[in-house]
């Protein structure tokens, strides 16, 4: 049974190409047949996040347009042998595919894969319209900031009035040091204001940027968002996992005082 | 000055209460000036019946959900009623 999951968030730049692509490797990492399709026409971008930039013959237009066939399109990832990418094209703009022919394609992609993960643009507009029609479910990204959920809020509704099946939430760019202050929504507040399930916390760490410059996903490594992602991996598998403590935002002083309350 | 300081909102739940706000007329699609309509409409057809604190009034349309699953948007309304005999 394969799995279409749209990754969406109404806002730009709250994390959803690098969401789609720490989520597609961390599945693939658990030995899952996975294809991350790059759905922002003229704006291209996974491939950069996925390191495969170099590697790219034919886009999505081209396998819409009949150029080539979808094997062809499909570029191998370089560290999981299940993990492919289907890249967006750069020089063409969203009208140059319809919902339609997505819905076509990815038909064609669901015997071959168990997940096939949609990175949307940003926009409720053609884009976003053709990145959703496929899908079974969503995950939806957002931070903790007002513009940011106000569109979170906007796109989940679309996404119900669409008949989407099922709407996670995925918090991302989350600082404790700020909601401690109490300069930051907390992710409970968050949770309150959108009433959907959360599906993961992800803080805001550096280690996200440098993983970008080098066009490595850093789902699984021993960092924070590293960890905060393999873990959205095996909730999005079906596998309970508990929020950890940074995620649920126990900070280091917290627990060294707790040490000495329990000794 | 230092109950200034106590009593001041932090940017949190400033953010938190715009949000509330914002979102009620996003999702039904309706403005705040709008909703100022329904509100003073209700008012006026309840105070027909019975006397009520048009002040303290609150009307909220909100979207609540059970196991993932949406329900409609429903519109509250809190009338505080001063006085039921006419």
């Amino acid at each position: 049974m394969s799995e279409v999951i749209v990754v969406t968030s109404g806002k730009g730049g709250v994390g959803k190409t690098t969401t789609s692509a720490n989520v597609g490797t961390g599945l693939a990492a658990m030995g899952k047949k996975v294809i991350l399709i790059d759905t922002d026409i003229g704006l291209r971008n996974l491939d950069v996040v996925m390191g495969l930039e170099s590697r790219i013959v034919y886009n999505l237009v081209d396998v819409v347009e009949g150029n080539c066939r979808i094997k062809q399109a499909l570029v191998r990832d370089k560290r999981y042998p299940t993990l492919f990418l289907l890249p967006s094209a750069q020089t063409r703009d969203k009208s140059a595919v319809n919902p339609a022919q997505m819905v076509k394609m990815i038909s064609h992609l669901k015997d071959q894969f168990d997940y096939i993960i949609l990175d949307c643009p940003a926009g409720i507009e053609q884009g976003f319209q053709n990145a959703i029609a496929g899908a079974d479910r969503a995950l939806v990204v957002t931070t903790p900031e007002v513009s940011s959920i106000r569109d979170a809020d906007r796109i989940i509704g679309l996404l119900e009035a669409n008949e989407i099946q099922k709407i996670d939430l995925v918090i991302n760019r989350i600082r404790y040091d700020m909601i401690k202050r109490g300069d930051m929504m907390s992710s409970d507040d968050v949770v309150d204001i959108l009433s959907i399930p959360l599906i993961g916390l992800v803080p805001d760490d550096e280690n996200v940027v440098i993983a970008t410059n080098q066009g490595e996903p850093l789902v699984g490594s021993n960092t924070l968002a590293g960890q905060a992602y393999q873990n959205i991996c095996y909730r999005v598998n079906g596998k309970e996992v508990p929020f950890l403590d940074f995620e649920r935002g126990i900070s280091f002083w917290t627990k060294i005082t707790g040490i000495f309350h329990r000794s | 000055m230092f109950k200034n300081i106590l009593k001041r909102k932090s940017s949190r739940e400033i953010a938190k209460d715009r949000l509330k706000i914002l979102l009620i007329s996003d999702r039904v699609n309706c403005s705040p000036e709008m909703m100022e309509m329904i509100k003073n409409d209700i008012a006026k057809v309840i105070s027909k019946y019975m006397k009520i604190d048009t002040e303290s009034m609150e009307i909220q349309i909100t979207k609540t959900s059970i196991k993932g699953r949406t329900k409609n948007p429903t519109l509250y309304a809190n009338i505080p009623i001063l006085d039921l005999k006419q």
